[in-house]
């Protein structure tokens, strides 16, 4: 199998090491090859395209130039946006194009077609029966609340990744590792992402919301795909707690830890430690740790 | 010798403007076999025809080339003028220096020989025309309606009260269409059921209506005035002769809990069944996929029960064959499935239902005796959101038209939520609000001004459920305030599309659909009733989303135009149609494969003593709609178009060569 490149995104190397850390010995694991970009540099994230259009895309195109692979993987739902906004625009507007070019000043970009994927169609490429043969611990009576966030699916012509209102491929996964996704209506609300930082009272009751549904959903943890969601309805709970007066003690793991959970890989590679909502109590009254 | 007259048109400034008349005039008067040649303001006006008339008469003239606009609107006016002078119509031609010159350039010199070009061709064309008599057909003088809504009904009706014989196919076992299955109908809140149930009676009673229901629509073969239908008659399993409609069948009936197609999924029904009390006729059907002897064998309850014997489980589909000269479509509409958005749930909610839903809901003969119940639950309503535009102007779901009558609908099953619910609130999520009709806008102030409507204007982004409610997420975009709206029910206003099978029929009959799948109208302004198809005629939504005084216009409309076809004993066709010369056809038949139309036949040719000779093409003239596909496949120039000869064509392109 050749290799993926793969984009870490700078959560990986801060906030979301137990991301970083999860996928590699999940990929490990699963024989998935995964190249890091050599001198990745930050994709622009939010706050790039907010302020100058041209420099977002340079910014991804500059890793698409160092990139060794013609695949791209991230696990970051930001940087995916990112990654598939700059290339939609490589293949349909070629003046724009040419412009980001002068920028970059690229030397490896001429005739690549370039293909980004989320981690998450990576293990779907990979193939759900597959992981299914893999696992060694079913993950038998955990109900899982599966959360996608917005940037992963919003553009839909953009972005194309699955139903746009009610995706299922994180759901798919985890049923194929035996625990049971459970249905519910925000999977793909917006978390608030960078308000966080000047109105964090609109993260507050947005996050609210989201853990509230998972909750009604009967759901004992939550599952996500991006470092910047799992940062609003991790970290934020107790000021929801402060706020709103609610209480939900709700775990919300990266599907990763989840998956490497299921196919027997050691506890203290997955980064349990580093979420803020123990999900060992949990875990553990399930007999899964 | 030829003497042919030009006649150019300044058509007002739409060609004056771009092409300089005065020397194309000039410069076709040259122009070897012109006698006459001459410009006029408006060629088409009384004035103008009468020039073409009186030179005709006084240069003695052999053809005539009008220059002016498209041939499609106005050859025939021409040509009845050069009727009236005497001249055969055929020897009348049209140079189109307005659509294919004037309009589309705009260099006044290039513009102005290019004119000259077309007008010589043309000339040359015109040279070599023969005259040509319309032909005639017999005409059949009794109708097909195919449906049986208030389309298909008021079609029938007006036919047959003009004296002629109607066949109405209809695929349901009962006549009366969606409009059967509304509650009270806008702007007006007559009752649909009572409206439309004396309209349905005097079908079935009429004597000079044919009713088949449970029938569809097999085959069609033949042209204008002649056409020959097959229609199946579905088996009923119940001998319409015999049955009276009592209805001890369907009491005894034990399969109870199939989902009525007539209340939408939201009531039961029985495997024999009438879809509803008024159903015309008043017959049962039995529903194969349900009835327990058919899927196991055993019960026959129904069969036992009835007192007359009708029952009859060996029935079998009938085909007949039919001979008409007119037919109308009229096959209505359905809605398109609202689960295609999953932000409304994508069909989960039993709470989130479509208009028709909700007409059942309201109706007194519907699944909740009229009471405003929730799906779920059997709740009380007590607060609902009606989202219009779901499906309709949104390209994202392939549907940019307007689906036209939910605004008015919407606004309809407000009041009446009102009407039934006095405490109840309800709110309306609306992206424009179009009232375009004879008391629609006063019906729409009614809603919110009296009636306490709440109209919202953005879109709703979201349904989900929440505490045994659903909360309805969208914007008010006058406020530009997101909203929530707790709801006990969400009625969505779900688009129109053409109904399932459409296009199947179209493609027998030769009619055009659009890319929605609704059957295309000859001319969208001025033949809206006709098709392409001679003699085939549209009423209702089959063609465009339609309330039902348009629907019923519309109907009356065809009707109309085949009374009017039938006033006459023969209808005249267009000459303009394939020749075969029976002298050179070697009967080799490529011609037959290249035909569309299906008009090529064999025909023996024999001698004297009766012996076969030889087996040639020929061209059958109510057929034959003169594309000329054949002349093409034909190997040794056996068939030729009359009017568009080759002799003809080569003139044109050798004009356009030497100069």
């Amino acid at each position: 199998m050749t290799a993926y490149a793969y984009f870490p995104g700078c959560s990986a190397h801060g906030t979301a090491k137990e991301y970083d850390r999860s996928t590699q010995s999940v990929c490990a694991k699963l024989g998935i090859e995964l190249e890091e970009i050599p001198d990745w540099v930050c994709c622009g994230a939010s706050p790039a395209h907010a302020v100058n259009h041209l420099l977002s895309l340079a910014l991804v195109a500059k890793n698409l130039d160092l990139s060794p692979s013609d695949t791209i993987v991230t696990g970051c739902a930001a940087c995916y946006n990112r990654f598939k906004t700059t290339v939609h625009a490589l293949q349909h507007d070629r003046p724009l194009w040419e412009q980001v070019k002068q920028i970059v000043q690229p030397t490896k970009l001429n005739g690549r077609d370039f293909r980004v994927l989320h981690l998450l169609e990576v293990i779907h490429e990979f193939g759900l029966e597959e992981v299914k043969e893999r696992v060694v611990k079913p993950l038998k009576g955990l109900k899982v609340a599966c959360y996608y966030g917005c940037l992963l699916v919003r553009p839909p012509k953009v972005m194309g990744f699955d139903d746009p209102d009610n995706p299922k491929k994180m759901d798919e996964l985890v049923a194929a590792i035996g625990a049971e996704p459970v249905e519910w209506e925000f999977k793909t609300e917006c978390c608030g992402a960078f308000h966080a930082v000047p109105h964090p009272e609109i993260v507050l009751r947005l996050t609210s919301n989201i853990l509230r549904a998972a909750k009604d959903a009967g759901a004992d943890v939550v599952s996500v795909t991006c470092p910047m969601c799992q940062i609003n309805l991790d970290l934020r709970q107790l000021d929801i707690q402060k706020r709103h007066k609610v209480t939900f003690n709700m775990p919300v793991l990266y599907f990763t830890q989840l998956l490497g959970l299921a196919l027997g890989i050691n506890e203290s590679e997955l980064g349990f430690d580093k979420l803020i909502v123990d999900p060992q109590p949990i875990l553990k009254g399930k007999g899964l740790m | 010798m030829a003497r042919i007259g030009v006649f150019i048109c300044h058509c007002g400034e739409n060609i004056a403007r771009t092409v300089d008349v005065a020397k194309v005039r000039d410069a076709l008067a040259k122009h070897p076999g012109v006698v006459h040649s001459v410009d006029y303001r408006y060629m088409c006006s009384a004035p103008g025809q009468e020039l073409i008339r009186n030179a005709i008469v006084e240069k003695k003239l052999t053809g005539v080339v009008v220059a002016a606009c498209s041939p499609h609107m106005r050859e025939p006016t021409f040509r009845k003028a050069c009727a009236a002078a005497g001249l055969n119509p055929y020897l009348c031609e049209m140079a189109n220096i307005r659509e294919h010159c004037s309009w589309v350039h705009s260099d006044r010199e290039k513009a102005t020989e290019k004119a000259i070009e077309l007008v010589r061709f043309l000339v040359e064309k015109v040279k070599r025309n023969k005259p040509l008599e319309p032909i005639r057909v017999p005409v059949t003088k009794r109708a097909l309606v195919i449906g049986g809504g208030i389309a298909g009904i008021q079609a029938a009706l007006d036919i047959a009260n003009g004296g002629y014989e109607v066949i109405l196919v209809e695929r349901q076992p009962s006549i009366g269409g969606h409009m059967a299955q509304l509650s009270e109908t806008f702007p007006t809140l007559d009752c649909s059921q009572c409206i439309l149930t004396p309209k349905m009676v005097e079908v079935r009673q009429h004597p000079n209506i044919r009713l088949l229901t449970y029938s569809e629509v097999e085959d069609v073969k033949g042209y204008v005035g002649n056409f020959e239908v097959t229609i199946r008659k579905k088996a009923r399993y119940v001998n319409e002769e015999v049955c009276t409609g009592c209805g001890a069948c369907i009491q005894r009936c034990p399969q109870k809990r199939i989902p009525s197609e007539f209340d939408r999924g939201l009531g039961r029904r029985t495997a024999i069944y009438i879809p509803f009390p008024q159903a015309v006729p008043n017959i049962p059907v039995i529903d194969r996929e349900h009835c327990a002897y058919f899927r196991r064998g055993g019960c026959r309850l129904c069969e036992k029960e009835c007192p007359r014997g009708a029952i009859d489980f060996n029935q079998q589909d009938q085909l007949l064959t039919e001979k008409v000269g007119a037919i109308i479509l009229a096959t209505g509409y359905d809605l398109i499935p609202s689960d295609i958005y999953s932000e409304y749930g994508g069909g989960r909610y039993k709470d989130v239902i479509d208009g028709l839903q909700f007409e059942r809901l309201l109706s007194a003969s519907g699944p909740t005796n009229g009471e405003v119940l929730r799906p779920s639950d059997g709740k009380e309503v007590k607060s609902v959101v009606f989202v219009s535009c779901v499906g309709s102007r949104d390209r994202a779901k392939g549907i940019p038209y307007c689906s036209k009558i939910c605004c008015m609908y919407v606004a309809k099953h407000a009041i009446l939520f009102k009407h039934k619910v006095h405490d109840g609130q309800a709110f309306v999520f609306y992206m424009d609000v179009r009232a375009a009709g004879k008391g629609y806008e006063e019906f729409v102030r009614r809603a919110v001004e009296e009636e306490g409507v709440v109209y919202l204007r953005g879109r709703v982004s979201k349904i989900y459920q929440q505490d045994g409610k659903l909360i309805v997420r969208g914007v008010d975009t006058l406020s530009g305030m997101p909203v929530e709206i707790p709801a006990d029910l969400v009625v969505l206003a779900t688009a129109i599309r053409a109904s399932d099978g459409i296009v199947e029929l179209a493609q027998k009959l030769g009619v055009p659909v659009d890319e929605h799948g609704f059957l295309s109208e000859a001319h969208p302004k001025l033949r809206p009733i006709e098709t392409q198809v001679a003699g085939v005629f549209l009423a209702g939504a089959c063609q465009a989303p339609k309330d039902i005084p348009d629907t019923v216009a519309q109907a009356s409309g065809a009707a109309s135009k085949v009374l009017a076809m039938f006033a006459q004993n023969a209808i005249e066709r267009e000459p303009t149609i394939a020749k075969v010369n029976e002298q050179t056809c070697v009967g080799c038949f490529e011609c037959q494969r290249a035909c569309p139309y299906r008009a090529i036949e064999r025909k023996e040719i024999r001698d004297r003593q009766g012996n076969l000779v030889k087996v040639v093409a020929y061209v059958s003239p109510g057929l034959c709609a003169g594309c000329g596909a054949c002349t093409v496949a034909c190997r040794n120039h056996s068939i030729d178009l009359e009017g568009f000869a080759e002799e003809q064509m080569f003139a044109e392109l050798s004009a356009i060569t030497a100069a």
